[in-house]
């Protein structure tokens, strides 16, 4: 399956390899370099390319190509989708997956890689299974293992990858257990002149922390399931259950993790909690921008963080406009327009205006640029989800006969939503 | 760990353990070569050194090497040595180095051998496993024989992560060695076998890298792998998913092929389960009336559809897409719209992985426009999406415009339009084409407001407009004069030479309708001739040939002058085409005779283009493949071979037919426990107790398993916190749990996913409990049904669902089938050195036999039946269920077994007295019978409270056998052994319309209780037994001639038995 995984930074270095099967040089970078010098910005690479001999499938993340090589048929999502895997492991470890972090855990990155992929197929991808395999740093253990000269990975052997509950380890144990769920809502919409929507859908998440004692047995119930309707499940969740019950009950793993994503479709209506009026015109040598948000359908709550970034075209030399709140920079390199408006206060409407100078001689711009919003909001989920009861059947250690030490743990939901791809056509 | 070392970029920092915090200032690659020798010294010190910290130290930095791709093998010898290390983390390294560079260095590297052979033998599994591990991974071809073994040894290790790794093992070593492929095929049957959701999917990995077209590997798995699916890890369901399509493809009817059963249409959305197995019952009723509906599922079929469907719901990508793929290539028409909403969601996902779902998407619009119609918005192109996949997306919008989306459709399109990008608004503009020339209604306002885009500033709009509309208006020449004035006018203004040929030949071609213009501008183009692109100057040289033939008054001169400069130009094309046309325009002399023809060769009616998705043609590939994706064979990928015209053999699949066998019971864990503790006196590891646990987990029946391996494994967990429990108080506990999830289903505290699907046959065999509220457990008794339906036993299961009264479930009842698989799992252990295995029977008969009248009875009946499982009081044991059933009004009370008349050497294990069995009811009970493999009938008593009734039981010869299962090499073998006495043989004629393998295979296992052996020859069937007391080998062989006769061989020690059976035999084919 996979063959070898090379790491490419931003500059074209191949600074880490790892081969599964026999060495395939670097060169079949080369390939990749062709194709990336056709590309006009880093995304826009094609994920499968082919050369003569090797495919090479690379996802790019935090500013690193990963392309691994294959050299067979396989499903091009399965590669893919470990790839991020691994790079979703290594931010969990190091806190982020960028270059310097790999450079600087390089033994651990390739503990890692080794123990994720065996002869191109993957092996062990939980992460509660890998921290038990090695050790994530921490400043503690690094002073602790210089000073007594030993190492961070496990003396004893992880039980987790050999139980039926593979994605949870073993003999946890806190003194305060505590249990959180985030229901997050992002609303992606397009939003054309006028301000009517042309499509608006809800991308959904319930994030959860569950520092739990045991092996707790949960059962998440909601007011309204019925929402729940395009729904991915961490595979913790028995599914049979959601089918004819509605609840979601699960073994959760330790730690942080995310117990279901969902989508609320297109069919269904969105509130759309912003407006925003936009005026943008253009003319020989100059033009006029003016904007004002203001909110809509918040339900009550306020709109925070609003940040409204504008991508101007090329030609636009410079800006010179008023806010009427907050702050804005314009980057004249970039060409970017970023108003940082911060909460909306429905009784004085934010508003940004002034005026746009354009490169002397080049004719104006055809098109309007689109805006794209950014906010916040607080204790509101906007699909209308609503988390009813946590139910917890816990042991704290499993297996002394019979005795259900039960303790009582401190739950909590909360609810945000925020602006996914929110785009305004002007 | 690493942050203990030196850094990565860290080349001359020597001090062992050093700082913990990373040298980040030192620069990338500098000072390497230069201290190269000095530095691998220093390297080889620290490794001989005998400080572990310095070592690791030493092997940090060399990792560090192998990871820039640095060349470290010179430290070979020094890195091998510590292969022996005692710290865990040095010898980890050192695995790592090795395996990087043992294919270099081979003679060193056997050094290393020894040092895993022992470790093969460690009692912690998983030091045995990452042994394995290295050991495959080195790639030395001396060391095949010794990883052969190792792996063999690996295969049916107790602990199932060291099965994972030997199924691993399997493609490396076959990438080595590929003249072991037989060897490894038959290591890898065995893994197939395996019922851990831990190593089918590794299991199946092999399978698809080395034998991916052995699908009689497949058949005895396949249910089983239907139902582990769900539990099996993401990345092996990925490839089961990808695997059980082609498997489908090959043993089962195309389900499109023909009119589907109208049914099938009701499960579009909503609630599939009910409908599914209503479905079922439908299916299985038509299935009576054959001939006249042509097609009908096979509840195979309809098992990996619904097995795969909560897949959909996985937060895998791959996994998603797999199944998306198998629904498109397998399943009915009108499912196959499921998959479209799983798809969408991923599109909110990376960047690449939206490219894949979409290049699928594209494919799959071609195909199934309607799939996807409700979710037209969610292909809408954002600004900020990349640019391939903005052309994903408008390709996928093209292909989704009807009548009635096109006006939403178009209207995305002329924002698009608008956009800075040029290349994409080129796309658009194409797209916009496409959907004029395939919804006719909207031609004429794609056409306007492509005439629109004329006037743009933007000069590649245009170009691009111009060629769009030129192809349209090839479609429909009449009525559109004026836009051609118009972008003749065009061609003035416009440089892009695409835009200008495509003017030029417009021209040209409807010179008809601009008479007055087309002249003027073949002359201003003849004057810029010269200046030209290739493509514009062939135009230019077909517009004045076309001109010369319409109107030669006013063009001749032109063309003349036109041929001329172009008889002179660089380019070989135009040259040609310049003396090709001129001979037909201008023939020079007397010889033109193809002169006549030049209007006939010039101004013929043309074709109009077809616009059509690009990604037409990609249907040929599997959806989701990396083939599909590159749209070319990628090497390895074998095509979906076409559905079968006629289904081969479903039975091939028969394996667990008795779904009485797989109750999971309290106490078939603890007999359990108590054979499997024995060994545990030796056992000096905590993980050695599991592992002999979890072997024996694995040959219990399927369903039983998983759910004791859960048990068993946090079993272990406490036990290793607590020391060791005593046994038995152990073995109590584990009754009780599982008694509660058993009856519980899921809500027990120890159930894990695991004992959700289990759930499923949990409850199938109980249906007599009452039954649990939540509605999902209304399904498995359906299921049930079902299952049992495949036989077509319709009386059982009548007895099942119309069961006259209630009686509550005597425990023996319930309980003694797990027990049987319980034994019969031991039995297997027994018999592990050969490859003959007991096997459940392929046939169940559900015909009862008289073993009392009511009249005799007083009102009570008696009827005797022979299940054919594995007894549960001894294995030497025929099982024989009584039914008594009360006839009168008044309950009888006290039925039990009275006087037993044996024959010598014969036993008989009585039920235990049943109490009372009220007026009408009826209740079954089982005995064993030891028949000594004779037909003496067994002859005893009958007694109730005050009366006594002298039964007796005549077993059939069939059914004092046992199916066993063998492979043909080991039927011929013993077949050879059992000649002269032993053999008896005879002829029958088959009844032409009986004579296949179906009707044939079932007869015979009608007749007795023998399991068909695969035979590699047409019209050679085998079958397989045992007698259950003796356990003496049974072998039928029939061999069917052209003129339908056969030949029926018995083999057997036992000759009575044998010439008995040849005579039933006999008697059973030929039977109309």
């Amino acid at each position: 399956m996979i063959h070898s995984l090379f790491m490419i930074n931003s500059a074209g270095d191949i600074f880490m390899e790892k081969h599964w099967k026999s060495v395939i040089s670097r060169s079949v970078c080369d390939y990749f370099f062709e194709e990336q010098q056709k590309a006009n910005s880093p995304e826009d690479v094609n994920p499968v390319i082919s050369t003569p001999h090797h495919y090479l499938i690379h996802i790019y993340r935090e500013n690193i190509y990963f392309v691994a090589v294959c050299t067979t048929e396989v499903p091009p999502l399965f590669v893919i989708e470990f790839l991020h895997r691994v790079v979703d492991t290594f931010t969990d470890y190091f806190g982020d997956g960028g270059e310097t972090a790999i450079k600087d855990n390089y033994v651990i990155v390739y503990e890692l890689l080794e123990e994720m992929l065996d002869n191109g197929f993957p092996l062990a991808t939980e992460s509660n299974i890998l921290k038990e395999l090695i050790k994530p740093p921490n400043i503690l253990r690094t002073v602790v293992n210089t000073v007594t000269g030993s190492s961070n990975l496990a003396d004893t052997l992880p039980t987790g990858q050999l139980s039926n509950v593979p994605w949870r380890r073993a003999g946890v144990k806190y003194t305060n257990n505590e249990a959180y769920f985030d229901v997050i809502e992002e609303i992606d919409a397009i939003i054309d002149k006028q301000g009517s929507t042309v499509f608006a859908d809800i991308q959904g998440v319930i994030d959860c922390c569950v520092k739990l004692s045991g092996m707790p047995d949960l059962t998440l119930s909601f007011m309204n399931p019925r929402i729940l309707d395009d729904v991915s499940f961490h595979p913790c969740v028995r599914f049979k259950r959601w089918e004819s019950e509605r609840v979601l009950s699960f073994v959760p793993p330790d730690g942080n993790f995310r117990l279901i994503s969902y989508h609320v479709g297109s069919q269904n209506m969105v509130a759309i909690p912003v407006y925003v009026k936009p005026n943008i015109s253009f003319r020989e040598g100059g033009g006029r921008f003016d904007v004002t948000v203001g909110p809509k359908q918040t339900m009550g709550k306020l709109v925070e963080s609003v940040v409204i970034t504008c991508a101007m075209p090329k030609v636009v030399l410079n800006m010179n406009l008023t806010p009427t709140q907050g702050t804005y920079t314009f980057d004249p390199v970039a060409k970017v327009l970023t108003w940082d408006v911060g909460k909306i206060n429905p009784q004085k409407l934010p508003n940004l205006r002034g005026n746009i100078s354009l490169q002397s001689g080049s004719p104006p711009p055809e098109s309007n640029p689109a805006i794209s919003v950014q906010f916040k909001i607080q204790q509101m989920a906007v699909s209308g989800l609503k988390v009813n009861r946590l139910d917890m059947y816990g042991e704290s250690s499993p297996k002394k006969s019979f005795s259900f030490e039960k303790y009582k743990p401190f739950k909590g939901v909360k609810y945000l939503t925020k602006a996914g791809n929110f785009q305004v056509r002007t | 760990m690493s942050n203990g070392g030196g850094s990565y970029n860290a080349q001359n920092d020597s001090r062992a353990g050093s700082t913990g915090e990373p040298d980040m200032g030192t620069e990338p690659t500098g000072g390497f070569f230069s201290a190269d020798y000095k530095k691998h010294d220093d390297l080889k010190q620290m490794l001989d050194s005998n400080k572990d910290n310095l070592k690791l130290e030493a092997m940090k930095r060399i990792v560090g090497m192998v990871a820039k791709g640095k060349d470290a093998s010179d430290l070979f010898a020094a890195v091998v040595k510590n292969v022996v290390s005692k710290n865990i983390e040095v010898k980890k390294l050192v695995y790592v180095y090795l395996v990087r560079y043992a294919e270099e260095q081979q003679d060193l590297a056997l050094l290393s051998i020894a040092t895993f052979q022992r470790a093969l033998k460690d009692p912690n599994q998983l030091i045995r496993a990452s042994a394995l591990r290295v050991l495959s991974s080195i790639r030395v071809p001396v060391i095949v024989p010794i990883m052969m073994l190792a792996l063999k040894d690996s295969v049916v290790d107790m602990s199932p992560y060291v099965r994972k790794t030997a199924a691993h093992a399997i493609p490396k070593l076959y990438s080595l060695d590929p003249e072991q492929k037989d060897q490894l095929i038959q290591v890898i049957e065995k893994l197939l076998a395996d019922k851990t959701t831990l190593v089918v999917g590794s299991a199946v990995m092999a399978f698809e890298e080395l034998c991916p077209d052995r699908v009689d590997l497949i058949h005895k798995n396949y249910r089983k792998l239907c139902n582990l699916l769900v539990d099996v890890e993401e990345w092996g369901q990925v490839v089961i998913i990808n695997m059980l399509t082609r498997y489908a493809r090959t043993q089962f009817l195309d389900p499109n092929q023909q009119d589907v059963v109208a049914d099938d249409d009701k499960n579009f959305y909503g609630d599939e389960d009910e409908k599914d197995s209503e479905e079922e019952e439908e299916d299985e009723e038509k299935e009576k009336t054959p001939p006249k509906k042509p097609y009908m599922m096979d509840p195979d079929h309809r098992l990996l559809l619904r097995n795969t469907k909560p897949l959909l719901q996985s937060r895998n990508a791959a996994v998603v897409m797999a199944v998306a793929q198998l629904y498109h290539h397998i399943a009915p028409k009108s499912e196959v719209g499921l998959v479209a909403k799983a798809l969408v969601r991923l599109l909110r996902s990376h960047r690449e992985i939206q490219h894949v779902v979409l290049s699928n998407v594209a494919t799959l619009t071609t195909i199934r426009k309607g799939m996807f119609e409700p979710y037209l918005k969610s292909f809408f192109v954002r600004p900020s999406d990349p640019i391939h996949v903005r052309t994903l997306k408008l390709e996928i919008l093209t292909n989704l415009a009807t009548e009635t989306s096109i006006s939403t459709i178009l209207r995305e399109f002329q924002t698009y339009v608008t956009s800075s990008d040029k290349d994409f608004v080129a796309a658009t503009i194409q797209a916009i084409g496409r959907c004029a020339s395939s919804i006719s209604e909207v031609t004429e306002t794609c056409l306007n407001g492509l005439v629109g885009l004329l006037s743009n500033r933007n000069e590649y709009v245009v170009a691009e407009s111009v060629v769009v509309i030129k192809k349209l208006l090839q479609m429909q020449p009449d009525s559109h004069s004026e836009i051609i004035q118009h972008m003749a006018k065009l061609a003035d203004t416009i440089t892009v030479p695409m835009a200008r040929a495509s003017i030029l030949w417009m021209v040209g071609e409807y010179s008809d309708r601009v008479p007055k213009i087309a002249p003027d501008l073949l002359r201003k183009m003849a004057k810029n001739f010269i200046n030209e692109e290739d493509i514009v100057k062939l135009q230019i040289l077909n517009l004045a040939a076309k001109l010369c033939i319409t109107n030669p008054k006013q063009t001749k001169l032109l063309c003349q002058y036109v041929l001329n400069l172009a008889k002179y130009d660089q380019n070989y094309d135009i040259r040609d085409r310049a003396r090709f046309i001129r001979q037909l325009v201008s023939p020079a002399g007397e010889k033109g005779a193809l002169g006549k023809h030049a209007k006939k060769i010039f101004l013929a009616s043309k074709p109009a283009p077809v616009l059509d998705s690009s990604f037409k043609d990609r249907d040929q590939w599997q959806l989701g493949s990396l083939s599909h994706m590159i749209n070319q064979r990628a090497s390895g990928y074998s095509p979906l071979p076409d559905f079968p015209a006629t289904a081969p053999d479903p039975t091939v699949r028969n394996v667990e037919v008795n779904p009485w066998q797989q109750v999971p019971m309290p106490w078939a864990e603890k007999t359990h426990k108590k054979k499997a503790g024995k060994p545990k006196k030796e056992a000096f590891y905590s993980d050695e107790e599991e592992e002999s646990e979890s072997e024996s987990d694995s040959e219990e029946s399927s369903s039983s398993s998983s759910e004791s391996g859960s048990e068993s494994e946090s079993e272990d967990d406490s036990k290793s916190e607590s020391g060791s429990d005593k046994e038995e108080k152990k073995s109590d506990e584990e009754a009780e749990s599982s008694s509660s999830s058993s009856s519980e289903s899921e809500s027990s505290s120890e159930s894990d996913s695991d004992s959700d699907s289990e759930s499923e046959p949990d409850t199938k065999p109980q249906k007599k409990t009452p039954p649990p509220k939540s509605k999902s457990s209304a399904k498995p008794k359906k299921e049930a049904k079902q299952e049992v339906s495949l036989l077509d036993l319709e009386d059982i299961d009548m007895s099942s669902t119309s069961a006259p009264v209630p009686t509550p479930a005597s425990a023996l009842d319930v309980l003694s089938p797990s027990l049987a698989s319980d034994l019969q799992g031991l039995s297997i252990n027994d018999k592990k050195d050969t490859a003959i295995s007991v096997t459940t029977p392929m046939f169940v008969s559900t015909t009862s036999h008289e073993l009392l009248h009511r009249m005799t009875g007083e009102g009570l009946a008696a009827n005797y039946r022979f299940t054919r499982g594995t007894c549960i009081y001894s294995t030497s044991m025929v099982p024989v269920e009584l039914t008594f059933t009360n006839h009168t009004d008044s309950p009888v009370s006290n039925i039990r077994i009275g006087e037993k008349k044996l024959q010598a050497g014969m036993t008989l294990q009585e039920f235990p007295e049943i109490p009372t069995l009220p007026g009408g009811g009826s209740m079954s009970v089982s005995i064993g019978i030891d028949f000594k493999d004779t037909i003496q009938p067994a002859n005893f008593q009958i007694c109730t409270q005050d009366r006594k009734y002298n039964v007796s039981i005549k077993p059939p010869v069939g059914e004092l056998l046992q199916a066993v299962t063998m492979s043909e090499a080991d039927f011929t073998a013993q077949q050879s052994k059992l000649t002269g006495m032993n053999e008896n043989s005879g002829k029958a004629s088959i009844p032409s319309q009986h004579n296949n393998s179906k009707t044939i295979t079932s007869r015979i296992s009608e007749l007795a209780n023998v399991a068909p052996v695969f035979s590699s020859q047409d019209g050679l069937y085998r079958f397989a037994g045992k007698t259950v007391s003796g356990g003496t080998l049974l072998l039928v062989t029939v061999k069917v001639g052209e003129d339908n006769s056969a030949s029926i061989t018995v083999n057997c020690e036992k000759m009575a038995i044998c010439s008995m059976l040849v005579k039933e035999v006999k008697q059973k084919l030929s039977q109309a």
